[in-house]
């Protein structure tokens, strides 16, 4: 790069680290919303701030993330990318060993964050992000533990989560507003939502690690 | 008896098409069909819902039951019905003409067409959902939702250009979205609200909205391609399949343009300087100048259509000196609408129209068009009637844009973006009549055979007669504006004595 | 200092020597990687303005979480197409120098 470019990228850098922290240092004390969020916590169907903010008040949000998770699949998978290379050798002991140890533990961990996530850090995210922990330790030991699953199970698995998060949406514009949930259910229906996405989120996150979309060949080379 | 008014159709004109896009994806060999009857439904809703905020006013919805701050609010006054709308006709077509442009037995096109679906209708989603929200960091969300699935569909047609070219514009948007982010929270910090109305309410003085307002507007000005940072445009749009192309011109620009006038017009128009509103409005005129220069002398015919986006994003910018905080600024304001929509659709047309040429030209050069005219006489036609649209001729929806633009800028005594209209309009005159006169050169012999389709001719015509029709519907569409609009006045001022 | 102006500050930092590095660096990679810097910096002053009560504010926290779930969509398609890049390309960069001159003059690229 030219040294020009350097230049004026060095300032323009520093001008815009310069402003934030000009901001910063001119913050107004201030809760915030956390006394709204307290106000009504006993509506929200779980115990855990940031969970009721995510699942509940500002459930909306969440819905069009968890679309954005898919969108990058589908995005991903759009691109034609090659399957991973298998290496040469067999993966080595302490791997195969290590991931033998580490997967079911880390599926069982899963359940338990996203158990949790109702009274604690916790929840759909976190449980996702283990499980395709748990799926990118499979593939370094080149397992596929869904190979013989039809590519439309494995799709429609990948979208359970914004497709239930959606109809749980929809049903609650039967006696209310979207995404309305009667108090009484609300923790169930967060739980719900939260398991499906949870599946969803590991499955993405785990074959964005491998990058190529599963396909079975049939006969006449059509995808389903 | 439900009454148009009793109808919750905020929620549906997100969550229409986004249940159809998970379905396309989900049930792969059936997209096609479940694309075309959910761009259907989304269309029908989103033109009811702007027949709604005609008739009963601005429109809220209030997610969860919860109510700002707390909550998520959606909200439809007339500029956003208008979007929602423009996103409707423009969305229809684009569908139809992808329903027919993706046909084909390869695997290949097998491919495209099996990832297109999913991808628009997200696309789509992403739109309306941007269009209506209330939420300033729900807003955010939808931005990134429209840039990625955006930057996949450029990158569906595969070739270096079209990969090259999603990828700069992946940087450079999640470059735009990351500093409007950064705006966002700093706007929490300030006023402890994410809601856009309550965020208008707060008084916001002081250093941190100041810094919070220029993150967002520079995050917005990238995204929008507004010169000098237009630079990612042109490659996008030009290597994009035809469809999608369509799409990123006429739709997706407009998104960050529409969010750049909630937070000058709606939420902080008090911190808005003669510094910052000459600044952008003189950046927009060298956006026309540069971007009608460019298209004028560029090789490939969906290059110059490319940098016409350029140039006519560049008249949009007009509003902040013509509007901001002018006592009579409705003027400017309609006759931006007017544009974005008069745009939206002439500019689709052109390259669903190019779409067609390119299928049946010899290469895809500006030259390489010699003697289409003879084999495809009703997407020519398409065409000349985008261009001139575009061009601001009576009686379509561009001439009435830019009419009233005129208008504004010779009444308030700002004249020197008379000239630059003007100027502007000269140059796409010139740039479209270039192509058509290539179009139009007589091959000898026969002209060469091509495969046609009617659907995809058809619906481009479709959308470039919408560009004629508005100029006819103008003064509707200034009613609708009206409603919730942020500044007052006529819809033509008088000149000043 | 406290621990608002510690995350603040850190935060702004991020941003800044994450732009330089985004504008700077022409392999696709640490480009992709200088706008997770920035990102993390921005979450880092979010992090800042929750932290500004004694009890911290849920509200910035969920912005945060839903902002690192965009993030990772956005790095997993960028890596992605940064690879398609390099195969169709030959290499990870850019290279805008090269770009504006391949456009100009090109023959038959793609139909439409």
């Amino acid at each position: 790069m030219p040294l020009l470019v350097r230049f004026l990228a060095a300032t323009l850098s520093l001008a815009v680290g310069g402003l934030v922290a000009w901001a910063v240092l001119g913050l107004p004390e201030s809760a915030g919303l956390r006394e709204a969020v307290t106000a009504q916590m006993d509506r929200s169907g779980v115990s855990h701030p940031v969970t009721a903010v995510l699942l509940n008040f500002r459930g909306y949000d969440t819905l069009l993330e968890v679309a954005v998770l898919l969108l990058a699949l589908i995005a991903a998978w759009s691109l034609r990318l090659a399957p991973p290379g298998r290496s040469p050798e067999r993966p080595g002991l302490v791997l195969r060993e290590l991931v033998r140890l580490l997967v079911p533990v880390l599926i069982v961990l899963a359940g338990y964050l996203l158990w949790l996530g109702a009274h604690a850090p916790g929840g759909a995210f976190q449980a996702g992000a283990l499980l395709a922990g748990a799926g990118v330790l499979l593939a370094l030991v080149e397992v596929r533990p869904l190979g013989a699953t039809p590519p439309f199970a494995l799709r429609l698995l990948a979208a359970a989560g914004v497709l239930v998060f959606l109809a749980v949406a929809l049903l609650a514009m039967w006696g209310g507003r979207l995404l309305e949930y009667p108090p009484e259910w609300a923790g169930l229906l967060i739980l719900a939502i939260e398991s499906a996405a949870t599946v969803s989120i590991g499955l993405a996150l785990a074959y964005l690690f491998r990058g190529d979309e599963p396909t079975t060949h049939r006969e006449g080379g059509e995808r389903t | 008896m439900i009454g148009l008014a009793d109808l919750a159709l905020l929620p549906w004109v997100v969550a229409l098409p986004l249940g159809g896009a998970v379905l396309s994806f989900v049930l792969r060999t059936r997209a096609p069909f479940v694309g075309l009857v959910t761009a259907l439904a989304t269309a029908a809703a989103g033109l009811l819902l702007a027949a709604q905020v005609l008739a009963a006013g601005v429109q809220r919805h209030l997610v969860g039951g919860w109510g700002a701050p707390l909550g998520i609010d959606l909200q439809a006054d007339g500029l956003s019905a208008l979007m929602v709308a423009m996103t409707a006709v423009v969305g229809l077509g684009v569908s139809v003409y992808g329903s027919a442009y993706f046909a084909g037995g390869n695997e290949d096109t097998a491919h495209q067409r099996a990832y297109f679906w999913p991808l628009w209708l997200l696309l789509w989603t992403a739109l309306n959902a941007l269009f209506v929200t209330a939420d300033a960091f729900n807003a955010y969300v939808t931005l990134e939702l429209l840039g990625l699935s955006a930057v996949a569909l450029v990158a569906l047609a595969a070739t270096p250009a079209a990969l090259t070219g999603a990828m700069r514009y992946l940087l450079v948007g999640l470059l735009g979205s990351l500093l409007y982010l950064l705006g966002v929270g700093l706007l929490y910090g300030a006023a402890a609200t994410l809601d856009l109305q309550q965020l208008a309410q707060a008084p916001l003085s002081g250093r941190v909205a100041a810094v919070a307002l220029a993150a967002i507007t520079a995050g917005l000005v990238l995204k929008t391609a507004l010169f000098p940072f237009h630079f990612w445009l042109p490659p996008a749009h030009a290597s994009a399949p035809a469809p999608v192309s369509a799409v990123l011109s006429a739709l997706v620009v407009k998104a960050s343009f529409y969010l750049l006038l909630r937070f000058w017009f709606f939420v902080a128009p008090e911190l808005a300087s003669a510094v910052l509103t000459t600044g952008l409005g003189l950046l927009g005129a060298a956006a026309v100048l540069w971007g009608g220069l460019r298209a004028l002398t560029a090789e490939r015919l969906k290059l110059v259509v490319a940098y016409s986006t350029v140039a006519q994003i560049g008249y949009l910018f007009l509003v902040f000196p013509l509007g901001l905080g002018q006592p009579e600024g409705f003027t400017a304001w309609g006759g931006a609408a007017l544009l974005v929509l008069a745009h939206a659709t002439a500019k689709a047309a052109m390259f669903l129209s190019a779409g067609v040429i390119l299928k049946a030209a010899a290469h895809d050069g500006v030259s390489g068009i010699d003697g289409t005219a003879q084999a495809l006489p009703v997407t020519i036609f398409a065409f000349a009637l985008a261009g001139v649209s575009l061009i601001g001729l009576p009686p379509t929806g561009g001439f009435a844009a830019k009419w009233l633009l005129l208008n504004s800028a010779l009444a308030s005594g700002q004249w020197w973006w008379a000239l630059v209209l003007i100027a502007g309009s000269l140059l796409a005159a010139a740039y479209t009549f270039r192509v058509l006169a290539h179009a139009f050169t007589r091959l000898p012999g026969d002209p060469p055979p091509c495969v046609r389709s009617r659907r995809l001719e058809w619906s481009a015509l479709a959308l470039a007669a919408t560009a004629l029709a508005l100029g006819f519907v103008a003064t509707d569409v200034l009613e609708l504006l009206r409603v919730g609009a942020p500044v007052q006045g006529p819809v033509l001022m008088e000149r000043a004595p | 200092m406290s621990a608002v102006l510690a995350y603040g500050l850190a935060g702004a930092a991020l941003i800044a020597i994450g732009l330089y590095a985004l504008i700077v660096r022409r392999h696709l990679l640490r480009k992709i990687l200088a706008m997770n810097v920035v990102g993390n910096g921005v979450f880092l002053v979010l992090v800042a303005l929750a932290k500004r009560s004694a009890v911290p504010d849920p509200v910035p926290h969920a912005m945060v979480l839903t902002g690192i779930v965009v993030a990772v969509s956005a790095t997993a398609l960028a890596l992605a197409l940064a690879v398609r890049v390099r195969d169709a390309t030959g290499q990870a960069t850019l290279d805008e120098r090269r770009g504006t001159a391949a456009e100009a003059g090109r023959g038959r690229d793609a139909p439409g």
